[in-house]
């Protein structure tokens, strides 16, 4: 069945809270101003209202609260709203979930999902646009999911909220509630930890997360149509963790890669992507990589330089070109 | 002595409606992108607090701001050229509505952040009291009382006895509620919230913020409080929410405003009709106003004319103004001089 990425997501909150009672909803968003998208959550919000939490703008404690409560035998899911609140939670996520297990010496662990819905938006301005899954990956013991397309988005949450035992920052996207994928209910989903080859290719690898998979995507197609280039896409699903075994196979077939990320370029995902693939891939490169990333530059309101700004299957495109010396 | 005249409270409480209902239309248009806050309801506070500063004065605001900056004395076609993202705005277009800010004028950053203007603020105080002259005023909604930097901040302040105007806008008060003491808001449990700021040893105010002469006297007092030394102050401002921002995005219920709502004509629209008859602060000043023999309906008339002409001339220099070149992104990321 074809469902979208807005439908994935209420899908998995609403068979998460039948499955297990221990799901509580701190906070029940998820969708933000996508009116349509919000109506999907109606199921689960009537016949499960009893395990909803109604939020005071108060992220800080919420987050705590949902660690504290996790670390005590619930599975809560908080929603932070807008990616870039998450610095209001920022102690207690990047000081208390990830460091937990760690510190208690594996006694305790802290099966908690940070959901937002993070990146550049349109009109977000400066302190509505953040992209966090680059800075918090640099807080070891944190998972971070980034889905592009709606199996995944399905797939994964349900996952965070039902299975995992470690803490979970689920990156959504408002941009991407609308996407659609296949969704084959009764198939095992691939498993966490794996990229998923989204297109195949043979003359350059684009590598993407999040919001970059359908631009990614739009590119490869643009490449065939217009420049006969052959371009394979890998979705990386999870930043953490971070499936380098199928990146570095997919560059030693095409030989070329291509980073596509919605952080900002230096210190992101990509960096991380080119650390590894100069480490452990560079007998199969024939160019060196390309990362097409946000500049280093807050996000402006005027839609002129936003543009300026975004990470388009354009310039995602131009970069495959570049890469292959076209 | 009042510091505004009658006419010039009129007026500056106009410019403000008047304004904004242009951002709901040109929002409405498609003239810019995204979410935005407007002040209508709130005028004559913003019109008081900023009316009692002095040019010194440091004042901090959140994304409701355009009606802090108007009374600041911001421009109309500058602010309007920046929420349309136009390179006339104050910011380039930069900031956009959220993040309005007019250094010249003492509105250093404006947080779109709940809560995260208070603890900037007690810096604008630190500043003040370390050169020896000024205040600062911060004006946020009442859901800031749930974030923990309210109470940080309000720390500081007290141990700090900073010159500080902390200044709650609680919009959300049913209009028989708004004299007394009572928060109706789901998610705060506080019953007053005065008493919290009380709790840590400031003194605090509650005031109708339907009543424009009770917030002039007020505001002069209590800035006058804070400027003479006496540490911080917490104003609780109850208004009634304006039915425009009943919706997810900011409506006009009954079209424009009609200054003859405010001498016995109706609008065609039952919420609009009960807030304008007990909770439009600028009717009720009219009124009022008008009873006493101070600003006649002519007058009033004449205001309001001069106004709307200033706002149709602050959108037509918006839609005038350029877009920002694309280039123009990268710049101010860095302060220039000593560079690293
Ligand atoms: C830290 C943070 N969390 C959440 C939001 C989203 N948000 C924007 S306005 C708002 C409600 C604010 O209510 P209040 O403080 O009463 O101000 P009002 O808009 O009523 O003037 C919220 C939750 C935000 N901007 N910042
Ligand atoms: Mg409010």
């Amino acid at each position: 069945m074809k469902i979208t990425f807005a439908e994935g997501l209420a899908k998995a909150i609403y068979e998460s809270l039948a499955a297990d009672p221990r799901v509580v909803l701190i906070g029940s968003g998820f969708m933000g101003l996508n009116v349509a998208a919000r109506q999907m959550l109606e199921p689960a919000l009537r016949e499960f209202s009893d395990r909803i939490l109604v939020t005071p703008v108060s992220e800080l404690a919420l987050a705590g609260a949902g660690i504290g409560a996790a670390a005590c035998g619930q599975r809560p899911v908080v929603d932070l709203s807008t990616g870039s609140f998450i610095f209001q939670a920022f102690a207690q996520v990047a000081n208390e979930a990830a460091n937990i297990h760690y510190m208690s010496g594996g006694q305790t662990s802290v099966p908690v999902t940070f959901y937002s819905l993070a990146g550049m938006r349109g009109a977000g301005a400066s302190q509505h646009s953040h992209r966090t899954q680059a800075m918090l990956g640099q807080v070891p013991g944190l998972q971070i999911f980034t889905p592009g397309g709606a199996e995944d988005a399905y797939g994964l949450l349900k996952w965070a909220l039902l299975e995992s035992q470690n803490p979970t920052v689920f990156i959504s996207h408002s941009l991407l509630l609308g996407e659609t994928a296949e969704l084959d209910p009764g198939a095992p989903m691939l498993p966490v930890g794996k990229a998923r080859i989204r297109r195949t290719g043979r003359d350059v690898s684009i590598i993407a997360s999040s919001i970059m998979v359908p631009r990614a995507l739009a590119a490869a197609q643009a490449l065939e149509r217009e420049h006969g280039v052959s371009a394979e896409v890998v979705d990386l699903r999870t930043i953490v963790p971070l499936d380098r075994q199928t990146v570095l196979q997919s560059v030693a077939r095409t030989g070329r890669a291509v980073i596509a990320d919605e952080c900002h370029r230096s210190f992101g995902v990509a960096a991380e992507i080119a650390a590894t693939l100069a480490e452990d891939g560079l007998a199969s490169l024939k160019a060196p990589v390309i990362r097409v990333a946000v500049p280093d530059v807050p996000i402006p309101f005027s839609p002129p330089l936003e543009a300026e700004l975004t990470v388009t299957a354009e310039k995602i495109a131009a970069g495959a070109l570049r890469v292959l010396g076209r | 002595m009042p510091k505004l005249t009658v006419a010039e409270r009129v007026t500056a409480m106009l410019r403000i409606r008047r304004f904004e209902e242009q951002c709901i239309r040109l929002s409405k248009e498609g003239q810019f992108p995204g979410h935005y806050h407007v002040y209508i309801g709130q005028e004559p506070t913003a019109v008081a607090a900023c009316a009692a500063l002095a040019a010194e004065d440091f004042v901090f605001s959140t994304w409701r701001n355009h009606g802090h900056l108007l009374a600041r004395g911001a421009a109309a076609d500058r602010m309007m050229a920046e929420i349309l993202g136009k390179a006339g705005g104050y910011a380039g277009g930069r900031s956009g509505t959220l993040h309005l800010s007019v250094r010249e004028l003492g509105v250093p950053a404006t947080s779109a952040l709940v809560g995260a203007s208070l603890p900037l603020a007690t810096g604008g105080a630190l500043a003040c009291k370390r050169r020896g002259s000024g205040v600062t005023v911060v004006f946020f909604g009442d859901a800031a009382l749930e974030e923990g930097a309210f109470y940080e901040a309000m720390i500081i302040a007290a141990v700090w006895k900073l010159p500080i105007l902390f200044v709650c806008e609680n919009n959300s008060i049913p209009p028989a509620q708004r004299k007394r003491g009572q928060y109706t808001s789901s998610t705060l449990p506080a019953a007053r919230l005065a008493d919290v700021p009380q709790s840590l040893q400031i003194a605090t105010e509650v005031v109708d913020g339907a009543d424009a002469d009770a917030l002039a006297g007020c505001f002069e007092r209590l800035v006058a409080e804070v400027r003479s030394g006496g540490g911080p102050r917490f104003v609780e401002v109850r208004c009634t929410r304006w039915p425009g921002n009943f919706p997810l995005w900011p409506e006009l219920p009954g079209g424009e405003w009609q200054l003859a709502w405010a001498y016995g004509q109706q609008p065609d629209h039952a919420d609009m009709a009960a807030w304008l008859q007990q909770s439009d602060p600028v009717l009720l000043y009219l009124r009022k106003q008008a009873a006493a023999g101070a600003l006649d309906r002519a007058q009033a008339e004449a205001i309001d004319a001069s106004v709307r002409a200033e706002m149709t001339a602050a959108v037509r220099f918006a839609l005038d103004s350029p877009l920002p070149a694309a280039n123009e992104a990268y710049e101010h990321v860095w302060a220039q001089g000593r560079q690293a």
